[in-house]
């Protein structure tokens, strides 16, 4: 059966309420714009969405904060949004704060079939409060437990048709890392090729990890995100 | 010294700060203050990292920006020659590996240890950290940039932090608009007074105890 749709609803029926959602994206670069958008759309609810920000305020994953439909926030600079303090003091969010070599990290850790790892990022801080510490070599570490979710949904540059990916820019961030920590992989791309039209040696992320395939249809542009 | 204002300060400490990089090396450069000592950089071996995954940061024309080539604040940035890109768990590889040699940092308060504050203020919500705290266990240097006092003149290098540490790791260098200090066994020692200051303006201004 073809990775590939033209079908956001499609796409993204595999996401349901409850589940835990990766999303791609360094504030809105690199972010999967179209399926955050589907999502908007969808009737879905309790999701907890793992991203570096929950967007801009009012923009992207903003948009899904304040339709309630999301019940914990995982990432790094909930900041570039003050929705989400606003909720948080509300109590109508939980919130997991992790520093953003951490969440990175664990992504991987989650994506390559490990528990979690030690690392010295954190240790002595309030961020390290309820986590296990361990000495190594006279090191002082903490214990930081992989992430695996449901789905993932990422933004790629490219597609072939088997579902290799290469991105674009600073617009990489976080997608290849969550393309291997979920269990269904749903990719945008700019432009979808067929198999041999992308070099082996520049393919980011083999096709393995992808499960769906969709065509980008909103676009990051200097004058903002535009509907192709 | 006569008060000047916050941009002038703000280039001031950045040109400073430039002075203290030799080539070759690579610097991860924090949001505010630090994103200024790009521009006084002369040195072509020194390489820029932002974590959100590219080394080989450059400044871009007007004409030439990209919405996807962003630094770590967001902001439009080129690509230098020589340039890679990388995901974040990579980046982050690199910092904390012990592979980048300076961050430049700003912050909210140091203690006279060299430990700072940069993240989080008590009685506000806590929201967000980003890459400080993978910065300051990993870089092989810290330096911190920030004015001497806050907004109501309380003195920001402190005997001890009153907001949330980043790290139990002490920076090495502090610049200010008033004075270089370097942080030597975790006590800090004065080693320069900036261009108009007085040693009598820092001591006013300094809570935490300093060598000279």
């Amino acid at each position: 059966m073809s990775k590939v749709t033209d079908s956001i609803e499609e796409a993204l029926s595999y996401v349901e309420s409850g589940n835990t959602v990766l999303v791609g994206g360094f504030g809105l670069i690199g972010a999967p714009l179209t399926l955050i958008e589907g999502l908007i759309e969808k009737d879905v609810k309790d999701l907890t969405i793992v991203s570096n920000n929950l967007g801009e305020s009012g923009k992207s994953l903003g948009i899904l904060l304040n339709q309630n439909k999301i019940k914990k926030g995982i990432g790094s600079y909930f900041t570039s949004n003050r929705d989400v303090g606003d909720k948080y003091q509300k109590g109508e969010i939980e919130l997991e704060l992790l520093p953003q070599g951490t969440l990175a990290e664990s992504m991987r850790a989650g994506g390559a079939g490990l528990g979690g790892y030690y690392t010295t990022t954190g240790v002595g801080t309030d961020l390290a409060k309820g986590k296990e510490e361990r000495e190594i070599d006279g090191v002082t570490y903490i214990f930081e437990k992989a992430i695996r979710a449901d789905v993932a949904l990422i933004r790629a540059h490219k597609a072939d048709t088997l579902g290799n990916l290469v991105y674009y820019k600073t617009a990489r961030n976080f997608n290849p890392l969550m393309a291997t920590a979920a269990k269904k992989v749903i990719v945008e791309v700019d432009e979808i090729v067929q198999p041999g039209e992308l070099n082996p040696e520049e393919i980011v992320t083999p096709f393995l990890y992808v499960d769906v395939i969709i065509k980008a249809q909103q676009i990051l542009t200097n004058e903002g995100v535009v509907k192709r | 010294m006569t008060s000047m204002n916050k941009s002038d300060m703000q280039h001031l400490i950045a040109k400073r700060v430039a002075q203290e990089l030799e080539g070759p090396c690579v610097v991860n450069l924090g949001i505010g203050i630090p994103t200024l000592v790009a521009e006084y950089m002369d040195a072509a071996d020194i390489y820029l990292h932002t974590e959100n995954g590219l080394l080989g940061v450059t400044d871009v024309e007007a004409d030439q920006i990209d919405p996807n080539l962003v630094n770590a604040g967001k902001l439009p940035v080129g690509e230098a020659v020589g340039a890679s890109y990388f995901n974040s768990s990579d980046s982050f590889a690199m910092i904390r590996g012990g592979h980048v040699d300076v961050a430049i940092l700003g912050a909210l308060q140091v203690e006279q240890t060299g430990v700072i504050a940069n993240w989080a203020v008590p009685g506000k919500n806590i929201m967000g950290v980003g890459g400080a705290m993978d910065l300051l266990v990993g870089a092989k240097k810290v330096f911190v940039t920030m004015s001497h006092t806050s907004k109501d003149g309380s003195s920001k290098i402190l005997k001890e932090c009153t907001y949330p540490i980043t790290s139990t790791r002490s920076v090495d260098m502090i610049f200010t608009e008033l004075a270089v200090f370097k942080v030597v066994d975790q006590q800090l020692k004065l080693v320069e007074l900036m261009p108009g200051a007085t040693i009598e303006e820092v001591r006013e201004k300094t809570e935490a105890e300093f060598t000279e």
